[in-house]
């Protein structure tokens, strides 16, 4: 009978041996072939399938295993925490700026020998510290005040309009004319309102706490002619809330229910044509093409705020997608990597992949004129550029932290819905900057 | 017996107890210890003593979360087993469509915490954009939206717990209580209640730990707004640990707080209400 019982316990643990060996086996069956393998954990779901494709064609070449994982949105620092704690972690993973490089830097491989570094078109483009190339940046984008050029026509073709053409919006108080005028005539010209709905949802509300106070930030910037800070005065925040009161009061909704709108609600309304305003950027070409707005009627404004001198002010362009090799990944696994980096942006079908499927504007040296992406709005963003504007860099990578962007958006949607003054605006701008950046140890 | 049932043991008792080693006891010990450490990752950690503790402390967030968790269990285990107790004591009287009642109070309860937030933070905009607001507007919109909320989901559930109770109260007790002339209220307080008590135990522990440990539906119906004022304890855990470079191990250290209270409370109760169960 004994013996029985000894049976048993072997069954049992033949069985707990199988189901944990079944996670195993693929990952000895790689290292086994002696080179090594690259695990990519990509940060943006739109482009998952086109990363996929991009891997399986780069393993059908040369043999080696690619394995490409995207985090849900939203999700990326939570699925990069428990997935680089593991026995094979990802090797290629991105962060978003140098804030977000500040958690991640003893994960960072230096990239200063590497492919990728070597052809950037400046060195803007990639986050050094202490000398090393811990980041580097490959897909830039640009960000401003979209519009409906068919709408804005119909306009400057009403009675008394402020303004017979949209090249005259080219200050704050032109443009809140313009708005505002359109606003009151919205039934003449057949829309909801001048600006699409500005959503506190959380789909949206980045649109607001980062993207539109990196404006007031930027000039802060300037101004002390620096590029990060470890505490700021809000000298702009007059402006940055003239600019939200202007996007506030001539809208699609009521000032007081933005926090019921989402990303989509905007996209839509912009598409619909129902707004002439919608400030986002080139990612946002797939959602609102195709509808009621044509290609060509789709176009971008600078987002003026009401600067000394905002004639000259370009959009907004800069980075918040950078690559960075794991350094606590195996040798061959790490240079696996740089191999398949180095593909991706010399070969035809990584180049091809980039801009054209994914339709990325990339900073690498290697993508020529007819790499350029298909889209009205990195066009838009080019001509501005070309007329030698200025463009305003991507400032709100140096938040102190999440903490304080949720804190300056909570302030904002209460100053919108009438339950908070703009002071705590100013609060969480200027105090919330210092003790966050305090708090970051 | 016993000796078959050492003899067993390995087959039927091993796998359960390596299935909790490594999925209950491992994480709470692996948590406890990266509680007292900085860390980005769980594989990389520097110990840091009580700073992540004392961190908490001067934490205005977690202190006004603690309260409003604290008042919206208050609420909700008393609601939810008023509502409970009162669906279920008819639906034991043998009406007609008694399984179809059963059945439609359950199912609120077959959906995710997630799915629901977002539905009823889509019914309760809408009724409240008439008004020009939403559920933002004030915290305590966001209080009661919880509260109906949980009601909504949790009452079918506990309400079967309830049923499966009071059908294990012997028949007889009521006849020899009404053949002595008591009167329903009587009937209720005296027979129905006490007898009850164990359901009762069991469906005050559920609201109870349920209602403090409220994440999913707190997260999708406001996610703290306005300014953190509808955060409770879980949700601000969870935004300690990602909303910060650093800060994993203070949410690590709250996660330790947040799992003494649930446990020092759920035991208070399992204690209070255990000692007015009677034996039948």
């Amino acid at each position: 009978m004994e013996k029985r019982g000894i049976a048993a316990l072997l069954a049992a643990l033949t069985i707990l041996l199988a189901l944990t060996g079944c996670g195993r086996s693929e990952s000895s069956s790689d290292s086994a072939a002696g080179q090594g393998k690259v695990y990519y954990l990509n940060f943006k779901p739109e482009q998952k399938d086109q990363w996929e494709a991009l891997a399986k064609e780069y393993t059908r070449q040369t043999g080696v295993k690619v394995n490409v994982v995207t985090a849900a949105s939203g999700g990326y620092e939570s699925t990069l925490k428990a997935e680089i704690a593991k026995s094979d972690p990802p090797t290629l993973f991105q962060v978003n700026g140098p804030v977000g490089l500040s958690t991640w830097k003893d994960y960072c491989y230096d990239l200063s020998d590497s492919e990728v570094y070597r052809q950037l078109k400046s060195e803007e483009f990639a986050l050094e510290e202490d000398g090393q190339v811990l980041a580097v940046a490959y897909a830039i984008e640009t960000y401003g005040l979209i519009y409906n050029k068919d709408i804005l026509r119909r306009y400057c073709q009403l009675e008394g309009a402020v303004i017979s053409d949209a090249s005259q919006i080219q200050n704050f108080e032109t443009l809140k004319a313009v708005a505002e005028d359109m606003q009151s005539r919205r039934e003449e010209l057949g829309i909801e309102g001048a600006f699409a709905s500005s959503g506190m949802d959380s789909s949206s509300d980045w649109r607001f706490k980062t993207h539109l106070a990196n404006i007031p930030l930027y000039y802060e910037y300037r101004d002390e002619g620096i590029t990060s800070a470890a505490a700021v005065k809000g000298t702009y925040l007059e402006n940055f809330r003239n600019i939200w009161d202007l996007y506030l009061n001539n809208s699609t909704v009521e000032p007081s229910l933005i926090s019921s709108k989402t990303g989509d609600d905007a996209a839509s309304e912009f598409a619909l044509g129902e707004a002439c305003f919608y400030q986002n950027g080139t990612w946002a070409y797939e959602q609102i093409s195709g509808y009621e707005v044509a290609d060509e009627d789709i176009g971008m404004l600078p987002i003026y705020i009401g600067v000394e001198g905002e004639e000259d002010q370009g959009l907004v362009t800069g980075s918040e997608n950078y690559w960075c090799v794991n350094k606590k990944a195996a040798p061959q696994d790490i240079q696996a990597t740089l191999d398949f980096l180095e593909w991706v942006i010399t070969s035809d079908e990584g180049r091809q992949s980039l801009a054209q499927e994914m339709g990325f504007v990339t900073p690498f040296k290697t993508f020529g004129e007819e790499y350029t992406p298909d889209n009205p709005l990195v066009k838009a963003a080019e001509e501005y550029v070309q007329e030698g504007k200025t463009s305003i860099g991507w400032y709100f990578t140096t938040m102190p932290s999440d903490q304080w962007k949720n804190d300056l958006g909570a302030a904002m949607l209460e100053y919108a819905q009438g339950t908070g003054d703009w002071d705590k605006v100013k609060t969480a701008f200027v105090e919330g900057w210092a003790s966050e950046y305090q708090a970051r140890q | 017996m016993k000796k078959t049932l050492k003899r067993w043991f390995p087959l039927f008792g091993l796998p359960t107890l390596a299935a909790f080693t490594v999925g209950f006891l491992v994480p709470f010990v692996v948590g406890l210890a990266l509680s007292f450490c900085r860390f980005t990752t769980v594989s990389d950690a520097r110990f840091v003593g009580l700073a992540n503790y004392k961190s908490i402390l001067g934490d205005g967030d977690f202190l006004h979360a603690l309260w409003f968790t604290a008042l919206f269990t208050l609420v909700s285990v008393v609601l939810i087993n008023l509502l409970a107790f009162a669906v279920a004591l008819p639906l034991t009287k043998g009406l007609r469509g008694t399984n179809l009642f059963r059945t439609v109070f359950f199912m609120p309860n077959l959906i995710g915490g997630i799915v629901l937030g977002y539905i009823w933070q889509l019914i309760f905009n809408g009724v409240l954009a008439m008004f020009g607001r939403t559920l933002t507007y004030s915290p305590v919109y966001g209080f009661w939206g919880l509260v109906i909320l949980m009601c909504w989901q949790q009452v079918g559930y506990m309400m079967i717990i309830y049923i499966a109770g009071l059908q294990s109260i012997p028949g007889e007790l009521y006849e020899a209580a009404r053949i002595d002339g008591a009167n329903p209220r009587q009937i209720l307080f005296r027979i129905t209640l006490p007898l009850s008590m164990p359901a009762i135990t069991i469906c005050t522990f559920l609201t109870l730990t349920n209602s403090f440990k409220l994440f999913d539906q707190n997260l999708a119906l406001t996610a703290g707004q306005p300014s953190n004022k509808t955060q409770m304890l879980a949700l601000n855990i969870y935004d300690t640990f990602y909303s910060r470079a650093g800060w994993e191990g203070v949410g690590q250290a709250k996660a330790v707080v947040f799992f003494v209270l649930v446990a020092g409370l759920a035991l208070i109760q399992l204690y209070i209400t255990r000692r007015r169960e009677v034996q039948q």
